[in-house]
């Protein structure tokens, strides 16, 4: 939901002069901004009330007062809850980034046969989650999957049945699914490098490494924390993928706090500690994304000194 | 490049996503929208139309869909709209649509706990009466598959389609091939787990996604070591009432059988709803599994020529060792259950109680859930069985009305907030991730809930 996005002002080339125009184009954002309203703000104070109160789902809301937040906090489910999310947002990070920039300066480069295989890498993307989970989770079965299929003892494993195994492919999944998607925002990035800043690396003597060490990356630091912010807020809303693969399962070894949120709602008939699992939801990732603005730094300083 | 403006952007996409999640899917909208007749969303134009949500697959689709396409030929002005779902699928969808008003006329269920809720929330139609009023109909139904169709002594529902017990179900080509017997103890059983582990194929079958499918285990271990006594203590809501040594016994036993590789390997992340605990065991990979009656119409439609070359056999759950519990018990759906929703119009409702009177208990419904390998909620039903399922079918109500306790389900005979954190915990248990004495800690903190 792409809703009440500031006026762009500085959209491809970081202009030094951009003020002036922001006045009269703040008119346009408003249809996006009543939609938000209706479909974000509204649910969200909806889910705010909810969280104080009893309610099965079916029957009379009761209001409870702190009934709900009390049997949240201190139910033993939600810290380990807050764990496995936090564990599944480092780990599809710390493999996607590297991944995905390496990927991204691969296919930046403007040759044929890499533009064709940028076009292959993208597929994953135009999937959705739960075909993805419905197909991976027939592929990975022990009995019936890809390792009986095709008599490779070594791939019948008990991908989603062990718990330590189970995150694993869980993560891998992820990866194979976003990996694409943070590629392309890469290459774009990449290719807005201006070609004079490696030109005078190369007169300087600098090789391919020391280039992507001193140029690449520095440059490419708005992008890593922008590709970041939507890996680890992203990752806070992966249910559906989840849900398809494991229920949370084995046990409750991938149970995310969307699962559980679920769970507590729609399947315990529990719709108030639910809610407040949601709120909770919602300022983790608050938090975490005004954590992420904050390690960006002033986006005013210019990022091509010296070039 | 600025990443400021979008990183909010970012907050606010979740904040709208995770709000929305629980908020939006609150309100129901995602009910089906083609139902026409039925729900308070109906009118009441279209004649008194009626509107009926069950389960797909299967053996009972095809007869669900029979017995609707009878009531509508006969009854060309107040037709029934149906719309079928996935078992899994359909206990989350109903609970929505009610809670949202978007329910159907007729509300296929299990009973017990489940029913309860709704009654509880004055969203079923007390039947009480019209059952007092319609006493031929009443006198077609078998008495022993009222009790869950009973709440605070009045009937808000009506027993249809099968009594199913559940057997344990093994498949004899491969107990020839492997040499051995069917077990007739819970030692026997565990001395065949390594007898099959060592022919590579697996001793038993299941579906452990799905958790209700573990909990068949407890209710049959727990029955034979203790008798029926201590779940009834539990559902009468008594303190501590999992603190009974036998409890911890049977735990023990599973977590032992577990131990043992007594399931396939991936079994926690094997579902019930795509049938693959089935097809485990009819295609020879695995040797037994404990399942309702109704996998053996799985198993005729899905398993080839598995069930018609006598492959399968069955039996009721063994006694354990020293056990208390009688071995004539059994556990399972005592029959499933139509309610009529109080938010229908008076039309849609009179058009369900018609459906209930005629079609539902007419001799083409008893003649067509015995063909699909089943036991009916009706009476006189004996004389059907014949043909290659006849043997199946008179086990079958053998067990169902040789038993001296015909247990409901614990997940159905719950409330729907004890039965998650029941199947929580087992599904745990089998994942080893707790020990007995933790799991009955969690489970007695959630007694009467």
């Amino acid at each position: 939901m792409t809703t009440i996005a500031p006026p762009v002002v500085r959209t491809k080339e970081p202009t030094r002069s951009s003020g002036g125009r922001s006045g009269s184009v703040v008119w346009m954002a408003l249809p996006a901004f009543l939609w938000f309203i209706a479909f974000g703000i509204v649910p969200l104070l909806g889910v705010l009330w909810l969280s104080f109160t009893t309610w099965n789902g079916i029957g009379e809301i009761v209001p409870s007062g702190l009934d709900s937040w009390k049997a949240t906090l201190q139910d033993p489910k939600l810290p380990h809850a807050i764990w496995v999310t936090f564990v599944i947002m480092a780990l599809s990070w710390a493999v996607q980034t590297p991944m995905s920039i390496l990927i991204g300066v691969f296919i930046a480069a403007r040759k044929r046969y890499r533009e064709f295989l940028a076009v292959l890498f993208f597929i994953p993307l135009l999937l959705s989650s739960a075909a993805i989970a419905i197909t991976y989770k027939s592929l990975l079965d022990p009995s019936f999957g890809l390792g009986s299929g095709l008599g490779i003892e070594a791939l019948n494993q008990d991908w989603l049945g062990n718990s330590t195994l189970a995150m694993a492919t869980l993560i891998f999944i992820v990866s194979w699914q976003f990996i694409p998607f943070h590629s392309l925002i890469y290459q774009g990035a990449v290719r807005q490098i201006p070609t004079s800043m490696y030109e005078a690396a190369q007169i300087d003597g600098a090789g391919r490494w020391k280039q992507f060490w001193s140029i690449t990356l520095p440059q490419l630091k708005y992008t890593i924390i922008t590709s970041s912010t939507l890996m680890v807020v992203g990752s806070l809303t992966f249910f559906d993928l989840i849900y398809v693969l494991t229920a949370g399962g084995p046990g409750d070894a991938t149970r995310a706090l969307a699962l559980l949120m679920y769970q507590q709602g729609f399947q315990a008939n529990l719709m108030g500690p639910a809610s407040a699992i949601a709120v909770i939801l919602v300022l983790v990732g608050l938090g975490l994304s005004l954590l992420l603005r904050r390690l960006g730094g002033r986006s005013d300083d210019s990022q091509l000194e010296g070039a | 490049m600025t990443n400021n403006p979008m990183s909010r952007r970012n907050f606010m996409g979740l904040a709208a996503g995770a709000a929305g999640a629980a908020a939006l899917a609150a309100c129901g909208s995602d009910g089906p929208s083609d139902t026409t007749g039925g729900g308070t969303s109906n009118g009441g134009g279209s004649g008194g139309g009626a509107s009926y949500w069950s389960l797909s697959g299967p053996p009972g689709e095809p007869v669900r869909k029979a017995a609707i396409k009878r009531f509508n030929d006969a009854n060309p002005d107040a037709k029934i709209t149906e719309t079928y779902f996935q078992n899994d699928a359909y206990k989350q969808k109903i609970k929505t649509s009610l809670g949202a008003n978007q329910g159907p006329t007729m509300i296929w269920g299990w009973g017990g706990g489940g029913l309860k809720e709704y009654v509880n929330s004055n969203l079923v139609e007390d039947l009480t009466d019209w059952f007092g009023q319609n006493a031929a109909v009443k006198d077609k139904i078998l008495p022993s598959s009222f009790g869950a169709a009973t709440v605070n002594g009045k009937i808000y529902a009506m027993p249809i389609e099968t009594v199913q017990p559940i057997v344990l179900f093994y498949n004899k080509k491969v107990f020839d091939k492997v040499g051995v017997q069917p077990p007739k103890s819970w030692g026997e059983i565990m001395a065949l787990v390594p007898k099959f582990n060592d022919q590579k194929i697996a001793p038993f079958s299941l579906a452990g996604q799905s958790r209700w499918t573990n909990m068949m285990w407890l209710e049959f271990l727990l029955d034979r070591t203790a008798g029926s006594e201590v779940f009834d203590r539990v559902f009468a809501g008594e303190k501590d009432a999992w603190s009974d040594p036998a409890v911890l016994d049977m735990l023990t036993k599973i977590q032992d059988l577990v131990k043992a590789n007594g399931f396939q390997k991936g079994f926690s992340s094997t579902t019930a709803d795509s049938n693959a605990d089935q097809a485990l065991l009819y295609t020879g990979k695995a040797a037994m599994m404990l399942h309702g009656s109704w996998s053996y119409g799985i198993q005729t439609a899905n398993g080839g020529n598995f069930v018609k070359d006598g492959g399968l056999g069955w039996m009721n759950f063994p006694p354990v060792e020293g056990g208390k519990g009688d071995p004539s018990n059994t556990v399972g759906n005592p029959g499933q259950y139509l309610s009529i929703s109080s938010k229908a119009t008076d039309a849609a409702k009179e058009t369900a109680k018609k459906f209930f009177s005629t079609t539902l208990v007419d001799d083409q419904e008893k003649e067509g859930w015995v063909k699909s390998g089943g036991v009916p909620v009706l009476k006189n039903s004996e004389s059907l069985f014949t043909g290659g399922d006849a043997q199946f079918l008179k086990d079958m109500a053998g067990i169902a009305n040789g038993a001296k306790v015909f247990a409901q389900s614990w997940d159905q005979a719950l409330s729907p907030t004890a039965a998650e954190t029941l199947l929580d915990n087992i599904a745990k248990l089998f994942q080893l991730q707790v020990s007995p004495q933790q799991w009955v800690d969690s489970m007695n903190g959630v007694i009467g809930k």
